[in-house]
């Protein structure tokens, strides 16, 4: 194959994970999260290179990938929101928190906007319901929300 | 002590993280270095006296549990804390990580001794990143004290350990279907028998345990089990139990009370205040949203496994779903129902169907289409589903639905009879 997309640090921290496993497929989704770290997303020829680190073939990297929410088989935009809507977040206002990341937005659920900036998903319980509604923006969480501290952390992305 | 024991609640915050805070504080790592002492059969008996029940949502009591390892295997044995809390409604698990690392950590040393295992992994949630930081961090400063890798403490045992991030999948949390995703497969529920402690993580036996049960260890071997089970008040539920109460309350929350101490009323109105604008109560959810539902004339029961299994539900993983009377119960079901429909892993047909189609059914109820068949076509499936699944998520799903149509039936008909919701 040709050259490498992923990059040393990859291959090095996964060098480090493989003796951490009796087996090396078992480095599959800790490859697939640090893969994704770098890109932001999985796109095939990532899929494919995961595949031949590890040493399967691509279908069977997909076939798990596509098994879990978290691995973005296409891309997402720079700032991913997933907004809690389960039981907890439900009862406690999420509804409106998507409702107003839509119009704002001008995008539905599962859509990206056109700058590629934002991409709005909602998310199954995040296990935060103590202090709903909450969601994560990229990999960190927001809890406690109203529309208006929501504007705040949205207003102020670059 | 005037105010019940608490084990954990008064830790929770950013202060009680470092090693150097746990040893300081908590007696950390003492436990470990008293197992260490003892024989592996020892502390499982340690185990079974202190009526610790697993804290996942099964109850299963962990000492009979660990007792199931075979002595000698072939394969290397495992050692797997069940950290994805996924559970809709459980949140106490975050707090052990963030804020108390070591006491997890701690007591998979002395799992691991106790069974026989070398490796220990820790199969967290992946969207608790942070979490999982945390946690490595308090793993590197474990092995630079000497409490994990080789000859912990100059024992001559052995024991390494390992966050293993999920990726997003409720299945998961169920523990072969965590097991498959630990070795890098979907996390697709297995086949039992055989069960983990005879072929688990990577063929080998393998113990399954969540969080805070993991966590409670070091304080059962430093005190002892009696001690440990005296803190619950019924027969055979020791120890102190972590709930999250959330929904409809005035203050949502993690709580720490004794086992079989307090009733769901109590939680709700004298430790969490009560309902929002002192609204009335309609439902209560008392176990995660697999449990079947309450109403509001049925919270005098003790939140514990045995009371809460005679009238039908279950403590499940103690989360307590509160719902005020101005929440509309058919849309409640509606979001449940969506939930198993989503994260039903497809392998089973009662369940992969089954759940689609009971959603179908209940948003159409909800938005106002609802069809007089269709709430005996419900009891129909969720009948059909609950029991012919590989794992729970079947019942998980039938559960809700069955107790949702019967307790509150009245709600359902008007939603049919009306064509809306009659609260709009």
């Amino acid at each position: 194959m040709g050259k490498k997309l992923l990059s040393e640090k990859f291959y090095s921290a996964m060098t480090t994970l493989e003796s951490r496993y009796p087996s090396k497929v078992a480095l599959l989704l800790p490859a697939l999260h640090a893969a994704q770290d770098e890109f932001g997303w999985l796109s095939p020829e990532i899929l494919e290179e995961v595949g031949d680190f590890i040493g399967i073939h691509p279908a069977q990297v997909r076939e798990v990938a596509s098994f879990y929410t978290m691995y973005n088989l296409k891309p997402v935009g720079k700032y991913h929101l997933k907004v809690c809507t389960n039981v907890a977040c439900c009862l406690r206002g999420s509804e409106e928190l998507v409702q107003h990341c839509e119009k704002k937005f001008g995008i539905q659920v599962g859509e990206t906007t056109r700058d590629k900036k934002f991409t709005l998903v909602e998310e199954e319980c995040l296990g935060a319901c103590g202090t709903a509604p909450a969601m994560m923006l990229n990999d960190d969480y927001h809890e406690n929300l109203t529309v208006s501290k929501l504007d705040q952390l949205l207003d102020h992305l670059e | 002590m005037e105010t019940p024991e608490t084990l954990f609640i008064q830790y929770f915050n950013e202060e009680s993280r470092p090693l150097a805070f746990y040893q300081k504080n908590m007696a950390g790592y003492t436990a470990v270095k008293k197992a260490l002492t003892l024989s592996p059969d020892d502390i499982i008996s340690e185990m079974k006296k202190s009526n610790m029940r697993g804290r996942g949502g099964a109850g299963f009591p962990t000492g009979m549990k660990w007792g199931f390892i075979p002595k000698q295997s072939p394969k290397a044995k495992y050692l797997v804390c069940n950290a994805d809390e996924s559970e809709p409604g459980t949140f106490k698990d975050r707090d052990i990580m963030r804020y108390t690392p070591h006491l997890l950590i701690e007591g998979m040393v002395i799992g691991g001794f106790a069974i026989g295992a070398h490796h220990g992994y820790i199969y967290i949630r992946g969207e608790y990143t942070r979490e999982a930081k945390l946690l490595d961090q308090a793993i590197q400063e474990a092995y630079d004290a000497g409490y994990l890798g080789k000859n912990i403490q100059g024992s001559g045992f052995d024991f390494d350990l390992t966050v293993h991030r999920g990726a997003g999948a409720y299945i998961c949390g169920e523990e072969t279907g965590l097991l498959n995703s630990l070795e890098g497969k979907r996390g697709e529920p297995r086949v039992k028998p055989p069960f983990p402690a005879q072929a688990g993580a990577f063929g080998g036996p393998t113990i399954v345990n969540n969080v805070e049960t993991l966590a409670a260890v070091p304080y059962i071997i430093n005190r002892g089990g009696e001690w440990f089970s005296g803190l619950g008040k019924l027969e055979k539920s020791g120890g102190t139990r972590l709930f999250c109460v959330s929904g409809h309350v005035k203050k949502p929350g993690v709580y720490e009370l004794g086992a079989g101490s307090v009733t769901l009323r109590q939680l709700i109105y004298d430790h969490c205040h009560g309902i929002l604008g002192d609204k009335k109560l309609k439902a209560v959810i008392p176990g995660g949203s697999s449990a079947p539902v309450l109403t509001a004339d049925e919270i005098d029961v003790i939140a514990d496994i045995e009371p809460l299994m005679k009238i039908g539900t279950m403590l499940g993983s103690a989360a307590i779903l509160v719902v005020s009377e101005d929440y509309c119960v058919v849309k409640l079901l509606q979001r449940i129902t969506r939930f198993y429909a989503h994260e039903s892993c497809g392998q089973c047909t009662p369940c992969r169907e089954g759940c689609k189609w009971m959603e179908d059914i209940i948003e159409r109820i909800e938005h106002g289409h609802g069809r007089e068949e269709d709430l005996a076509m419900l009891l129909d499936i969720s009948n059909n589903i609950s029991g012919r699944t590989l794992c729970a998520l079947g019942d998980a799903a039938a559960g809700p639905v069955m107790s949702f149509v019967k307790k509150f039936r009245a709600d359902f008909e008007a939603h049919i009879r009306g064509g809306k919701c009659p609260n709009v």
